[in-house]
Parts: structure tokens; sequence; C-alpha cells
């Protein structure tokens, strides 16, 4: 008990004498080197949160085009054995009393084919300028107010209330947007604002002028073309006013898995399948968001040993160059804990200073800036993914990595003969 | 007067290639407590490394060192870290200051390290620094500072935490006359107070001022006793 106790005091003389010294020795230290090893450290914390932020960021960032411009917070369609959702009104009537919905945008939905340039085709064998689509009869006022969707339409204008003879094409059905031709795969050539299209859909005909194009790098929006619920209902002859797909978006703050439950507890679950945006997810986006979380997991992983082999050089280096001052401690009488003490303390300190600029960039630049101005890739706009409880599991990874990388040349060159650290052998 | 240090049959050899070079040879004697002590000698005669031994700095090949009444000699690598902390003083010939300290912190570092809080460590650290001379320039550090300023502080920080005994190694040997003479004189004056000293020297004229010297020679104490009648 005793030897236990004299332990413990002798600990904690070396640990005040060797902060005393580290501080000491980061304060007259060359203010040079200090600020390029803290430099090091901040990009490296960054490489560490960045990359993986990013890379998750460019599937969040894919996740919430889905969200916002197709599913709404909470996404209500059809069972898989049924071609709709019956008893579509008296649910629709359902989701406007939810207290904590904003707005709703029922869908009616029919697979059919899309053809251009009909008039000028000569002979019935030459091949159709035509695509096959899904057509989704909409309610534009609704649909804009629940996903916004004229803000991403690139050209022309979105659909109005009397528009019965227009239709909105998804950039993904143009060649134009989605320059790939093969036997499995057709896109419409050459087809303008104004162009008539011809949509054939359960063995009806329409003629119907391009009003628009929409393009929100949403799979679901862009392969879909557009026309007014009136339209396609006439068109299927769906006459009950049966839908195929609500999208919901809520009220700020409201919580979509209450919402969920709120509607399965109405009997919706019997008819419906009611899914949050998360689960409504297509299952190829949440495998690619789990593949680039690893990516980044091994990104990160090589920032950090690179870290480790920043730090353990630096003190490597500091170490060595000062073997005969820490011989000399020794030789007075100064522990050797408390000289690998004050080297942990300094490794600490280049980590607390790098980490803390690099949280200043992260949460006071970065991720603002890349929030409001998202990174343009071909399928997402990226955002920076920093949640706090990730950042900080990285803080303390990286902490732990400087503070072991300090340690190990503290012991490399404190072990060494005091009489041959003193003179410089 | 007791005796404070005891060496019995001292011996330390290095190994160079194929030889083996004997630099203390079977080497005994023994120091009285509050002794002047200095070892002369020629270049290579084996002064530092006895002052090594016995400041337990490094280990003997064989033979004995008894301070203060403890073997010291037995002691594993902590309990002579502990040892050295607590009972001995150490003057090195280039100074040792730690140069990222105040004058005032290099000579408190012994103290902070036996767990002295740090105004009682600077308080003593002060008063060390105002015996071996420095009393002003506490805050400065050591290359802001003369080569005699510098070895007052290495002395005050041998001194600080009232050791047993201090050992030093060519103490003048960086030192313009004038500044070692000053540094001779402040030994003098500590040994007056009871200090026991083993100063490492080559100049005769400063092994004078002590009150008994040895002469190493081969590796054997080739002469024994009273400075003006060894050197």
């Amino acid at each position: 008990m005793q030897k236990q106790k004299r332990k413990i005091d002798e600990f904690l003389i070396s640990f005040k004498l060797g902060f005393f010294l580290a501080i000491r020795q980061m304060r007259r230290s060359n203010k040079a080197t200090t600020a390029l090893i803290i430099f090091i450290m901040t990009l490296t914390f960054l490489n560490l949160v960045v990359v993986r932020g990013v890379l998750i960021g460019i599937i969040e960032g894919s996740t919430e085009i889905y969200q916002k411009y197709s599913t709404g917070e909470v996404f209500v369609s059809e069972l898989r054995q049924k071609s709709y959702i019956e008893n579509s009104p008296s649910m629709l009537e359902t989701i406007k009393t939810l207290p904590w919905v904003e707005s709703f945008s029922p869908r009616y939905l029919e697979r059919g084919n899309i053809e251009a340039d009909y008039k000028s085709r000569i002979r019935l064998t030459d091949a159709p300028n035509s695509v096959g689509a899904i057509i989704a009869g909409i309610n534009p006022v609704a649909e804009n107010n629940t996903t916004d969707l004229s803000s991403k339409i690139i050209e022309g204008k979105f659909l109005s209330l009397g528009d019965t003879n227009y239709i909105l094409l998804g950039s993904s059905l143009l060649k134009k947007y989605m320059p790939m031709d093969s036997a499995s795969f057709t896109s419409l050539r050459n087809v303008k604002l104004g162009d008539k299209v011809r949509i054939k859909v359960d063995g009806n005909t329409k003629e119907l002028t391009v009003k628009g194009v929409i393009r929100s790098k949403a799979d679901e929006v862009d392969f879909r073309a557009y026309v007014l619920d009136s339209v396609l209902r006439n068109m299927i002859g769906r006459t009950d006013y049966n839908v195929n797909e609500v999208a919901i978006k809520l009220k700020a703050g409201a919580n979509p898995i209450v919402v969920k439950d709120a509607l399965l507890n109405s009997g919706i679950g019997d008819r419906a399948r009611v899914q949050t945006a998360n689960e409504a997810l297509p299952k190829f986006i949440i495998d690619v968001k789990k593949t680039f979380a690893i990516l980044g997991d091994i990104i990160g992983s090589i920032g950090l040993v690179v870290a480790a082999i920043t730090i353990f050089i630096v003190i490597f280096v500091n170490a060595i160059t000062r073997k005969k001052f820490i011989g000399i401690m020794k030789g007075i009488g100064i522990s050797a804990q408390a000289i690998e003490i004050s080297y942990v303390f300094q490794s600490l300190f280049y980590a607390i200073f790098g980490i803390g600029v690099g949280l200043l960039i992260l949460y006071g630049f970065l991720v603002p800036f890349i929030n409001t101005h998202p990174i343009k890739f071909p399928f997402s706009d990226g955002i920076l993914v920093a949640k706090a409880g990730a950042t900080f599991f990285r803080v303390f990874l990286l902490a732990l990595a400087t503070i072991i990388a300090g340690f190990i040349p503290a012991r490399i060159v404190v072990k060494k003969n005091t009489l041959d650290s003193i003179l410089g052998r | 007067m007791s005796k404070i240090i005891e060496v019995k049959n001292l011996t330390k050899s290095f190994k160079t290639g194929d030889k083996e070079l004997v630099v203390l040879n079977n080497m005994s004697f023994e120091i009285e407590e509050g002794q002047f002590f200095s070892v002369t000698g020629r270049s290579g005669s084996g002064k530092s490394t006895l002052l090594y031994q016995l400041g337990l700095l490094d280990h003997p090949n064989s033979g004995e060192i008894i301070i203060n009444g403890i073997k010291v000699s037995a002691l594993g690598n902590e309990e002579r870290t502990k040892f050295r902390l607590k009972e001995l003083g150490y003057v090195f010939q280039d100074y040792a200051l730690v140069p990222e300290l105040t004058a005032i912190e290099n000579a408190a570092i012994p103290l902070l390290m036996q767990g002295f809080g740090k105004k009682e460590a600077y308080q003593k650290a002060e008063k060390a620094l105002h015996r071996a001379g420095l009393t002003d320039r506490l805050e400065s550090l050591p290359n802001q500072l003369s080569g005699g300023e510098q070895q007052r502080i290495s002395i005050a920080r041998a001194i600080a935490h009232d050791p047993k005994i201090i050992f030093a190694d060519e103490p003048t040997a960086n030192l313009d006359s004038e500044t070692a003479n000053q540094v001779m004189q402040t030994f003098s004056e500590l040994n007056s107070g009871g200090q026991t000293i083993v100063m490492v020297t080559h100049e005769s004229e400063y092994a004078r001022l002590t009150r008994r010297a040895i002469k190493l020679g081969d590796g054997v104490i080739v002469a024994d006793g009273k400075p003006e009648n060894v050197i």
C-alpha cells in the first residue's frame, strides 16, 4: 500500500515536471517549426475527417436529393402485388389530417412509351425515336409545394394546372443529357422544347408538347416524364382516383418515424407501403453509402498512420538532437518518466493545436460553405458530412496516435545510457 | 570526520576492438565528509572515468562504491537516479544547462523533481544562485549569459537541494582565469560551510586550492595526500 502510494506520488511529480518542461520547450522552441508541425497536424485532421465526409457526402447529397425531389420525408407507395393504392381518396384524407404534414403530392404512375419524330418517320421498318418511361401524373401545385420540383427545371417551364397538352421530360430520357446508346437502353434524340411527342399508355395515345426538362440527379425523377394527373388518369381510366404513390413533406422538426407510425396505425399499412425517406432509398444507394464509408475509413486510417509517423519523426529528431540534455537531466536525477511525459505533452500540444485549428476550419468554414455550395458531382450534389460524434471519435483517435507516436521515440532516447547521452556517444 | 565515500577494488575497463583497456585498476581509497577532494592526472589517466563511477553515472566492472554507508554500486538504475537526485550534485565542464530553461528554472528542476512546490523550489533555487554568486539575470536563458554566469547556474543547480557531495568535472576548463578563480572561490566557500566536493581537474593551480588530492596514472593512484605534495 505504502509502495503504491509512493509510486503514485512519484508519477504525479513526474507528470507536473513533464508538463513544466514541455511548456518551456514549446514556448522557447523555433516558432516556424512549431507552426509547421501544427499545420501538418491540421492537414492530417482534415484529411481524416474531410475526405471521409466528402465521400459520404456524395451519397448523402444523393439521398437528400431523393428525399427532397422524389419521396419527401415519408413515402407511401403501392404494395408489391398491387398496381395502385386501394381506397386512395380516404388515405389522402387521413394524410391531410395529420398535424405534422406540411404538404403532400399524390402521383399516378404508368409505364408507357414516348415517341418523337413520328411524323417524319418514312418507313415502319425505320427505328422509331422513342423511349420507354414511367409516366407520372401529378398535380403541379401539390408537387411543387412538396418537392420543389420546379427548381430542377433546366430547360423550359414547369407544368401549370391547365397544361393538359404539355409534358415535362426527365433529362435521362434525352440523349442530349444521357449520351448512351445500346440495345437495352434508348433515349430520345434531338427533342427540343416545343416539340411534339406522342405518349402511349395502356393502349391509349396522346400527343403532347414538350414544356420543360427536369434534371435533379435522382434517377427516380430524371427517368420519368410528367403530365397532369387528370391527363394520365383519363388515359389509364383510373376513375376511382386511386394513386400509386404519395410523397409527404413534413413540418420542420417533425419526426418521420412518428408520422409513419401514425399512418400505419390508421390502417393504411394494409393497402400501401409506408416508409421513411431512408427506408425508401434504393438498395444500391445504401450499399454505395456503406462502401464509401469503408473507403473513407481506409483513407482516414492511412492519414492516421501518416500523422503518427510525422509526429514520431518530429519527436525523434527533437529527442535525438537533445540527447545530451536528456542525459544531463537524467544525470542530475530527473526521472525517465518525467522526461518521457514532457515529450508526450509536446506531441499532445501539437495534436490539440492542430486539431483545434482543423475544427475551426471544418465547422467554421468548410461545412457551412460546402453545404451552401455543394460540390457538383455527376450524380449528386456532394455535401460535407461531419457529424459531431464521428468527428470527435477521430479527434480521439488522432490524439491517441499522437501520444503513442510521441512517447515511443522519447522512450527510445531516454532509455539510452545516461553517460553515453551526456558524452554524445 | 566520518567517511562519506569508500571505494574498494574498483575496476573499470572498456573494450576497444579486440583489446580490453583497463582505465581504473583495482583502485581503493576513502573520502571523508566535508573534504574538498581533487582528482588530477594527465589526459587519459582515468580522472573523469573515476568521477563517473563515484557519481553513479556509470557502472564499474567490479569493486564497490559505498556512499554515506550505502553500497551504491549495487543499486539498480532507478535507485541510482533517485540517489543522484537526493544525495549528489553535479557541475559539468560545459555547464550542461537545459537551454530552454531560465537560470532560476535550471536551478529549480532537481527541487521540482524532489516534489517541492514551485514557489518553494524557486525560493531555494534563488538562494542557491545567490550562494553561487549570481544575483541578477535569474530570468535569462543560458545563451544570454556568459560562460562564468552559466557555470554559476550549474553550481547553483548542484547545491540547491543540499546534496551530500558535489561532483565537479573540470569546472574551470572553459573559463577565463578570472572567472575560474571566482568559481574556485565559490567552491572553497561551500567547502568551508561543510560541503563535500570531489573535483576532477588537470589544472594544478586549482587542484592546489583543494584540501586533498589524488593523482592517477595508468589506472592506479600514483599519489595521494596534500595537493602541494601530490602535484
